[in-house]
């Protein structure tokens, strides 16, 4: 069995708070040991060893939701491109949505991405199943069938399950089998039409607005049906002070809630849409700075669980267009670390709880053994210089679309070697 | 101590809207549409000034005043005026606004007024071609040259703009001719009040400096200008109001609101009016009251101002 040595290395694990320089030892496909003296006294003959000078080794991150665009969208993004993204976005697991072509909400679908990310053979790509078929909020999928072949969650993707009584029974039927239910918590009615965050840009824009109160309300909603219900509820990429605010009372209730947001939320305001755009229109949209903050605060106290990526490529055809006709979505596999580490470098959270929320923590609600740095655990794992200074640029990453609206920010901490089951599965080029 | 009269200049290479602009360059443009207004009333109202230059009217969205009036501005300064309608180009075949923008510019126009019932379409346009874009009206955005008319009319009529009381009512949401406005008359110093029901207000449009009224006996009162805008309903998505009476009611213009305005307060109109639901028909036609039909007439003096300063820069190579 193939052995490789990883030491002197800062070992960063933040399920367990351990934060120590190291070795780590990779046996085959998993993490066989590691610990602050591991190899003291050497490594022993015969097995190789990579000197990471200091650079840190964390679990590979978990993206718990992220668009390919496969099937249906190829010219988008392709599972083997968007593998290649995460794999050096330091992403070793991802999630992907059924808002497919066809929509993920039979067995086939999941068979079909779990075959087209073997074939990709880089990062661990999952799926979630479409929560009602065809994502049309009305008839159940089959969730049982469904979980068996590998769904992790069920969600109507960026659609709203609006209707309360097929939530209601969407969660009690989902708790039968322990299975997590996903919303993108806004209101539909509230939202129709609107094309960013209501409020005084909006107006001066002569763009139509989605008030905030959209993703509240809803997230209180599917509360009280939680209450109702018993069931897992996992509310997707908040991006409201008073959603988090929600999530946070119901925390303290002891509902079994959970919620993520994404880097644009905390990294952006509807103020880099500035003159229409169209990289800047996501959904939900860019909120103002008080919600930003909120999110910011959200993530410190841990009321926000994980940070996703909400990866969602679009081609130039969907975005040079009239802001209103635009599509929504950005991409932001390669992106997710160094924009989560601002809020490190910010002061506003640390280290350690900072990738917890791109590493455990999204493990723990999938129910992934992933996202830790564990004897025996899959050798799931990032090498990260958490200093280097880098631009992003769109024309570098790998992502099929180009659609970031990072381009040419700096950014601080870059993932330059990724390893999946032991394997290294990106290095960073350094031409 | 006067200040030197100042040429009419702008900032951009475009006019795509008013927010940004200052007084110093509105100022002079109001002045060089002046002059056109005499040359508008002689019977040989053409010049060369644009001789051998190229104007051309993109409209995406319907309309007949405003493309008529830029029309005729662009005849009466000598240009070659070519109108394209979207339902006559190639659009409706797919063909992208970038694509129509590329194919336009290769074309070598010296302008380009451009409508479309997107907001932000005209600057993602302009972004592409090389030949100043004006901007024909953008979805509920802006629509620069209305609000120039606009303040032309109003200085006209009043010597002024500056410390007069402007109320602009009805439709303010889905009105880009009140948000060109807006910027314009704060630019100039007037002060504006926005009134209409709740459900037809931008959010946070106090933020744009305007006092916001839903009470058409309180917000006119005192006021000097009142402009009426038309209820949209093409660009309505569900219903604002509960019915057409119910808002002529409470909303629509007449003698017994304007009551309350000053006695020598002047009613506008962007046009097409709605007679009956947000203006009183008599009303509209009272010719001591209304200057409607002058907005017409002065938009056309406007309009050769605007390709004036605009359709004669030198295009870079």
């Amino acid at each position: 069995m193939s052995r490789t040595a990883f030491v002197n290395a800062r070992l960063l694990d933040p399920a367990t708070g351990l934060d120590a320089p190291g070795a780590l030892l990779v046996e085959g496909e998993a993490i066989s040991d590691l610990g602050p003296g591991l190899f003291a006294g050497g490594v022993p003959d015969g097995i190789p060893v990579v000197d990471l000078g200091g650079q840190a080794l964390l679990p590979g991150f978990v993206d718990m939701r992220v668009s390919i665009g496969e099937p249906g969208e190829e010219h988008k993004e392709t599972i083997l491109t968007a593998s290649r993204a995460a794999a050096a976005g330091g992403v070793t697991a991802m999630v992907c949505l059924p808002d497919t072509d066809p929509v993920i909400d039979d067995v086939a679908g999941i068979e079909f991405i779990a075959r087209r990310a073997r074939e990709a053979k880089l990062v661990k790509v999952y799926a979630y199943a479409a929560a009602t078929q065809s994502l049309q909020g009305r008839e159940l999928s089959e969730m049982g069938l469904l979980a068996e072949a590998g769904a992790l969650g069920f969600t109507d993707a960026n659609r709203a399950i609006s209707d309360a009584l097929v939530m209601r029974r969407a969660l009690s039927y989902a708790s039968t089998f322990g299975l997590l239910v996903i919303q993108h918590p806004e209101e539909p009615s509230l939202a129709a039409g609107g094309q960013m965050n209501a409020g005084e840009i909006a107006t001066r824009l002569g763009l139509a607005g989605i008030p905030r109160e959209a993703e509240v309300m809803m997230i209180e909603r599917d509360l009280r049906l939680v209450e109702l219900t018993g069931a897992r509820y996992h509310a997707a990429h908040v991006s409201t002070g008073a959603a988090v605010e929600a999530i946070r009372q119901a925390k303290r209730r002891g509902l079994r809630v959970t919620c993520d947001t994404a880097p644009h939320y905390f990294a952006l305001t509807e103020t880099d849409i500035g003159d229409y755009r169209t990289f800047a229109k996501v959904s939900p949209p860019l909120r103002g700075e008080m919600d930003r903050r909120a999110i910011v605060e959200g993530l410190a106290d841990g009321t926000i669980d994980a940070i996703a990526s909400d990866h969602r490529p679009q081609d130039q055809d969907s975005k040079r267009v009239p802001f209103s006709s635009a599509a929504h979505g950005v991409i932001g596999l390669e992106t997710l670390l160094p924009l989560t580490l601002e809020l490190v470098h910010n002061g506003r959270v640390g280290l350690l709880p900072a990738l917890a929320a791109l590493t455990c923590r999204p493990a723990e609600i999938l129910g992934l053994e992933a996202g830790r740095l564990r004897k025996g655990a899959p050798a799931d794992l990032a090498v990260v210089d958490l200093d280097r200074l880098w631009r992003v640029d769109k024309a570098a990453l790998r992502s099929k679309s180009k659609n970031s609206p990072f381009d040419g920010r700096p950014v601080t901490g870059r993932v330059t070697r990724t390893l999946v089951d032991g394997r290294t599965v990106f290095t960073l080029d350094e031409a | 101590m006067e200040p030197a009269p100042r040429r009419a200049a702008l900032p951009s290479r475009h006019l795509l809207a008013i927010q940004g602009l200052t007084a110093a360059e509105i100022t002079p443009l109001l002045d060089l549409a002046d002059g056109y207004v005499e040359q508008n009333r002689r019977p040989e109202k053409k010049s060369a000034l644009l001789r051998g230059r190229t104007v051309i009217n993109l409209f995406f969205e319907n309309s007949t005043r405003t493309r008529t009036s830029f029309e005729l501005a662009g005849k009466r300064l000598g240009a070659d005026v070519i109108n394209m309608s979207a339902s006559a180009s190639s659009v409706k075949k797919g063909e992208t606004l970038i694509d129509t923008a590329m194919t336009l510019n290769a074309m070598q126009p010296d302008a380009l007024v451009v409508r479309h019932p997107e907001s932000g379409a005209v600057k993602l346009l302009a972004d592409k071609v090389r030949c100043a874009v004006i901007n024909g009206g953008d979805g509920t955005h802006e629509h620069p040259t209305q609000a120039l008319l606009d303040a032309l009319t109003i200085r006209r009529r009043k010597g002024r703009i500056e410390g007069l009381q402007v109320a602009i009512c009805g439709d303010i949401l889905h009105s880009r001719v009140a948000r060109s406005n807006i910027h314009l008359l704060n630019a100039m110093g007037a002060r504006v009040r926005v009134i209409g029901p709740p459900t037809l207000m931008p959010t946070d449009i106090d933020r744009l400096g305007v006092d916001v009224h839903h009470d058409m006996r309180r917000g006119l009162r005192d006021c000097d200008i009142v402009m009426m805008l038309r209820l949209q309903t093409e660009r309505m998505q569900g219903q604002f109001v509960p019915s057409i009476r119910e808002y002529f009611h409470f909303f629509g213009l007449d003698y017994a609101k304007l009551a309350v305005a000053r006695p020598d307060a002047l009613i506008m109109h962007p046009g097409p009016m709605n007679r009956g639901v947000e203006i009183d028909s008599e009303l509209a036609d009272d010719i001591d009251r209304s200057v409607i039909l002058d907005q017409v007439e002065l938009g056309v003096a406007v309009r050769m101002a605007v390709l004036d300063v605009l359709a004669r820069h030198e295009v870079a190579p």
